[in-house]
């Protein structure tokens, strides 16, 4: 450190490890001061230990922290640090951002391209062709089936019939009795849904079925289950609230006033990372069951995708990817984000007509409840 | 040791005296056969000195549980172990009323005819002495000595020692709540009894094999590190301190050959503990130096998975062991 006033320097490194994305914050930078106050502070090695144990909390923070160390204490600028790594979700609403990185050159694009462009060709009775009529009936039948997700055992435990003695209970049953068990009480793990999340692509070369799947996601928030939606598009637009209205007509006119960026391009990896770190990190994606209804054409770059999706796949219970494109004849996921993305997907299905949505909706009740979803659609 | 009502003890420093610096915790820890780089020394010696958590993640086999180890040892202490797994809850982890004890207490007060007895079933509560009397025996039962102490209780009542909550990934979410309360304040409150808190605060280390990610609450209580796979010098030097009959050749060699299988893009890359294994295995096969041969023979000590072994048995071994 320089003859600088020491707590000065250790505010700027933490203002410069929060711009580099470390949550360096106040009460982070105390414990920091606290332990360099038990090591040497002239020694560059104890205060780099210093700060590294208690400023980062994850392995990715400690390429940056080094990088903002080096610059701060070593008197190097910070040039590790990718500007598109500060504020995703600022370059991502940015009007300029709308256009978009440019589409990733190469024969997988435009085979995926020629693919989507034949779609009236190949006989599948898919969404995307479907006629007005049909769609209305679609839209009822969507409607009518609820979306619990599978079910998991909470720490509460509740009175059962059956299952491990509740001796507690049994005990105090028996205090009034004078010590003689009467009955045995049972206690069982109490069951609760899952919290599912659905992650929506409206971007353009998803336009056949964002209204479809939006609608089934409208069914989905119908549900008792806690259900979140969003919409991946430019931009990141949590739509839960929107879709929370009964009918399902006013319910997608919400959404279509609340979303910004119909039909544009998809920066999947960008969505997903600022998906993770405003919601998912903080507890919605935890232990929950996350749904990409996407066909993953990724404008941005596909390994960044694939980063985000790890990080997703860590937080949740199950990520299921549901693609449009896969029940089409010879598909294989040559899109590089969808590439990119499946190593970190539990569950890789087909998202394109109703059946397709209702064996989702089976996979997102889980082995136990699929029969009562089946009986309700 | 019911304490209520008394702030937490926790700026209390559980450092050993000689332990003026991290550089000296790590000397320390080296004459007790765990070596320590400098930033683990660092991590060690703060979270003793301030009496915080520390939470250590890492590859698998990198020395995280070996390091509560060694510390349990240097201080002397008791090594208190809570393996965390999936539907692990509060009864498991804390405590438990010992109910088959309570109802031998019932039928012992029955027999002896100070509790309730048959008189409370038979009386249809008309004597109020009789209530009296079911309520001192409700009291009797919910006693310290009927209570079942699990790991944190039990780290919280002995003074000093090490709580190793081992795994902490592998519990659900809810319980990593749970954890953060009993290790911000060091106490627990049991309802029929009170709360129970630790005279010293225990040295707590947490691992985690980073499967899931932790909550940023849990995290901001603990000192972090990350622990890599130690370099080529260092697994050399821990592979001849923990296992002093292999020679000093045996060691490198094997310490080369674990550095080669971790560069190469394998399922499980092997931690220390594979290596320390496989120099074990070498040890009892008879071999002297590695050469192809031997490690094919003996590449199920450190590699577990069929697609590894696949790609091991496809290296060059004469070229990763020539000049060592």
């Amino acid at each position: 450190m320089s003859d600088a006033d020491p707590l000065v320097a250790l505010s700027a490194f933490g203002a410069v490890l929060r711009a580099a994305g470390v949550a360096a914050d106040a009460g982070r930078i105390a414990s920091f001061t606290e332990a360099l106050s038990l090591l040497d502070a002239s020694r560059p090695a104890d205060v780099y230990w210093a700060g590294r144990l208690t400023l980062c909390s994850d392995p990715d923070d400690l390429p940056r922290y080094d990088a903002a160390f080096a610059a701060v204490f070593g008197g190097q600028p910070v040039a590790a640090l990718e500007p598109a790594d500060l504020d995703p979700v600022v370059a991502a609403s940015s009007p300029a951002a709308t256009d978009g990185p440019p589409a990733p050159p190469g024969g997988d694009g435009e085979r995926l391209r020629a693919a989507a462009s034949s779609r009236e060709v190949l006989r599948i009775r898919d969404i995307a062709t479907l006629s007005a009529q049909e769609r209305a009936q679609l839209a009822r039948l969507l409607a009518a089936f609820s979306l619990p997700g599978e079910l998991r055992p909470s720490r509460r435990q509740k009175q059962a019939q059956r299952g491990p003695i509740d001796r507690r209970r049994t005990i105090r049953a028996a205090t009034r009795t004078g010590g003689e068990v009467m009955a045995l009480h049972h206690r069982r793990p109490h069951q609760r849904p899952r919290r599912v999340v659905l992650l929506v692509d409206i971007s353009g070369s998803m336009a056949a079925y964002a209204d479809a799947l939006l609608r089934f996601a409208h069914a989905a928030r119908r549900a008792s289950a806690p259900v979140e939606v969003f919409t991946l598009g430019t931009r990141l637009t949590r739509v839960t609230r929107e879709l929370s209205h009964r009918d399902p007509e006013v319910a997608l006119r919400a959404v279509s006033v609340a979303v910004p960026d119909w039909s544009g391009g998809t920066r999947l990896g960008v969505l997903v990372r600022s998906f993770l770190d405003i919601w998912g990190q903080r507890g919605l994606a935890r232990g929950a069951i996350v749904v990409v209804l996407s066909d993953g054409w990724e404008r941005g770059d596909p390994q960044l995708l694939g980063e985000q999706m790890a990080r997703l796949h860590r937080l949740a219970h199950r990520v299921i990817w549901a693609n449009p494109l896969r029940a089409r004849p010879g598909y294989e996921p040559l899109a590089a984000g969808m590439a990119a993305a499946l190593p970190n997907v539990d569950d890789f299905v087909a998202g394109h007509s109703i059946e397709a949505l209702e064996r989702l909706a089976g996979l997102i009740a889980g082995p136990a409840r699929r029969q009562l979803v089946a009986a309700h659609a | 040791m019911v304490i209520p009502e008394e702030p937490p003890a926790r700026t209390t420093s559980l450092l050993p005296v000689s332990a003026v610096s991290p550089a000296a915790l790590a000397d320390q820890l080296r004459a007790i056969g765990y070596l320590a780089d400098e930033g683990l020394a660092a991590a060690a010696y703060l979270s003793l000195a301030l009496g915080r958590p520390l939470l250590l993640e890492g590859e698998a086999g990198t020395g995280k549980t070996s390091l509560a180890t060694a510390l349990a040892q240097l201080l002397d202490a008791p090594l208190i172990r809570l393996q965390c797994y999936e539907g692990i809850d509060a009864s498991q982890a804390l405590y438990d009323w010992d109910f088959p004890r309570q109802l031998l207490h019932l039928r012992a007060a029955e027999a002896a005819g100070t509790g309730g007895g048959s008189a409370g079933t038979e009386s249809t509560g008309t004597s109020s002495g009789v209530a009296d009397r079911v309520k001192e025996l409700e009291g009797q039962l919910y006693d310290r000595r009927f209570l079942l102490s699990r790991p944190l209780l039990a780290a919280l009542e002995t003074t000093p020692c090490v709580l190793l909550i081992d795994e902490v990934d592998r519990a659900d979410d809810e319980f990593e709540a749970f954890l953060l309360e009993v290790l911000s304040e060091y106490s627990v409150s049991i309802p029929e009894l009170g709360t129970i808190r630790a005279a010293v605060p225990p040295v707590v280390v947490l691992t985690s094999n980073r499967t899931r990610e932790l909550h940023d609450a849990l995290k901001r209580r603990c000192f972090y590190h990350w622990l890599p796979h130690p370099e080529l010098e260092r697994e050399v030097a821990i592979l001849r301190s923990r296992l002093p009959e292999v020679s000093e050749k045996l060691a490198r060699q094997v310490a080369v050959a674990a550095q080669a299988l971790r560069a190469a893009d394998l399922v499980k890359p092997p931690g220390v503990a594979e290596t320390l294994d496989w120099a074990r295995a070498l040890r009892v096969l008879g071999v002297d130096a590695l050469d192809p041969a031997s490690v094919a023979a003996s590449l199920g000590a450190v590699l577990k998975y069929r697609e590894d072994q696949d790609r091991a048995g496809e290296m060059d071994w004469i070229a990763v062991l020539a000049g060592v």
